[in-house]
């Protein structure tokens, strides 16, 4: 870790804020990037795909949806996006097999979801998100301060 | 016509010989051993497990329904959607077969499987019908035009209606899987006490183009957090079976909700509901009573042909075959794709 190590907090209170969140963000991101989202059932970690996706110019028409079953689903964009879900996996041999470097090492953008269950087969370089599920719909959101979002209370 | 009929999308693993409308074999390899060895879901070890028991099954398959490969008229594999390692263990070894026996490989959608395998048991129904395959990895409403003929109406924006159950499951610390867990306890619920807001598709400022027939169950999960972390309605003053029914009640409405109004707007009477959720017995009381009010048929396969099962993979290759269609050895798998979609 580095100097990115600095961290900040964001809070959003709707989907809607967090797609623009997750927008805000595309536009930082370069092929290669790797991001963990870790957070509870319902913190919103799609949501937030969905607004990344949207801003890498996955198509308005693609299904992003929660690859809980699929495990990795692709959406072609500006950039491929690879969005992985280990929540079903239970056995670090079963994520090993999926061979995540490949898409961690390509063109494309690839998120994490529940990528803290097995941190070993995260990279170093990993950008990691964690997100508070707060009142209501207000959800807390600490990102690497590397990314130079506007700092909110 | 004979097909020999070969599935391995996802944890099963299953072989079929189909003889026009009769079942000659039907295998499905129980991965309830796995499971327990492993202590859980491990679907990735699927793919390896495939590749260990599918040439067994095929001739266990083959010896039980009494046929030689000479007798085949094709050989139907699933070459989409699925995990990607999971489909190229059944395509190659289908492919492996049919240019050694020189047999015409048939290429099938596993979600067309899905969608005409009611057809098999019920002579009478023929498109057009309103198809709702609904699973832990699916929710997509389409309307079968003719067989072949596909189109996606809508689906799930977020979750799938099996994923909704499973976590939500897991919410209410029933263990897994949730969609059997939660049905059996909403039977004896009150779903009054407790109300999950209808979920909202919003259009206007959505990233995505939302149809009127799409869903989403995503919001639903958090509602069921939030209720959950709340004093006065967690699950120290109001019972599981009521938050099972309450919750239950709500993917059903979604569910049927939109079965409904398809067949409305498209002056159709008859549905099909398929997929894993389609053995939710309260999801079928409904269906009944919405077939009733609304003088609609609804046809529901049989439980072993709603979960994953090569029957419906054969059933479907023959109405290709039938249509006088075939793939050639170059055919490939694909993890993504939705049926109908763009076309």
């Amino acid at each position: 870790m580095n100097a990115s190590d600095r961290r900040l907090r964001r809070t959003t209170t709707s989907p809607a804020e967090t797609r623009a969140l997750a927008a805000e963000i595309a536009n930082h991101l370069v092929p290669g990037t790797v991001i963990a989202l870790h957070g509870p059932l319902g913190a919103g970690k799609t949501c937030f795909v969905q607004g990344l996706a949207r801003a890498l110019e996955v198509s308005s028409t693609v299904m992003v949806t929660s690859p809980t079953y699929t495990l990795l689903n692709i959406y072609p964009g500006r950039y491929p996006v690879y969005h992985f879900d280990w929540y079903r996996l239970d056995d670090i041999d079963a994520v090993w097999q999926l061979d995540c470097e490949e898409y961690f090492e390509g063109r494309g953008i690839t998120v994490v979801e529940w990528g803290e269950k097995f941190p070993a087969v995260l990279p170093p370089r990993t950008i990691h998100m964690t997100i508070e599920i707060g009142t209501g719909t207000r959800r807390t959101w600490e990102i690497p301060a590397s990314f130079c979002l506007t700092e909110l209370p | 016509m004979l097909l020999l009929g070969i599935e391995t999308s996802c944890d099963e693993t299953a072989v079929a010989v189909l003889e026009n409308r009769q079942v000659r074999a039907d295998l499905i390899a129980s991965q309830d051993d796995l499971h327990a060895a492993f202590g859980g879901i491990v679907p990735e070890l699927a793919s390896r497990r495939h590749l260990e028991v599918l040439p067994t099954m095929v001739t266990e398959a083959m010896s039980g329904a009494q046929v030689t490969w000479t007798d085949l008229d094709g050989i139907a594999v699933t070459v989409a959607p699925g995990l990607i390692g999971a489909l190229l263990v059944g395509l190659a070894y289908a492919k492996g077969i049919a240019f050694a026996h020189n047999r015409p490989l048939i290429g099938v959608n596993h979600l067309e499987g899905h969608l005409l395998v009611a057809m098999l048991e019920h002579p009478d129904l023929t498109p057009p019908f309103i198809g709702l395959v609904v699973s832990g990895g699916h929710t997509s409403l389409y309307f079968v035009e003719q067989v072949g003929q596909y189109r996606l109406l809508g689906a799930t924006r977020d979750d799938a209606a099996g994923e909704a159950f499973d976590k939500g499951a897991k919410l209410l610390q029933l263990g897994y899987p949730g969609g059997p867990l939660i049905d059996r306890l909403a039977a004896t619920g009150d779903r009054t006490r407790l109300r999950f807001p209808r979920p909202k598709l919003r259009r206007k400022g959505s990233p995505f183009e939302v149809g009127a027939y799409d869903l989403s169950f995503s919001g639903l999960k958090t509602a069921l957090a939030q209720q959950l972390a709340r004093p006065q309605s967690g699950l120290s003053s109001i019972r599981v079976e009521d938050y099972a029914a309450a919750f239950q009640y709500r993917i059903i409405e979604e569910l049927v909700d939109r079965l409904a109004v398809a067949a409305h707007d498209l002056q159709c009477d008859r549905i099909v509901v398929a997929g894993g959720v389609a053995a939710n017995r309260g999801l079928r009381a409904r269906l009944d009573t919405l077939a009733r009010k609304e003088g609609l048929r609804c046809f529901i396969p049989r439980m072993r042909y709603c979960t994953d099962n090569a029957v419906m993979i054969a059933w479907a290759g023959m109405q290709r075959a039938w249509r006088g269609e075939k793939d050639d050895l170059a055919l490939n798998a694909t993890a993504v794709a939705e049926l109908g979609s763009g076309t």
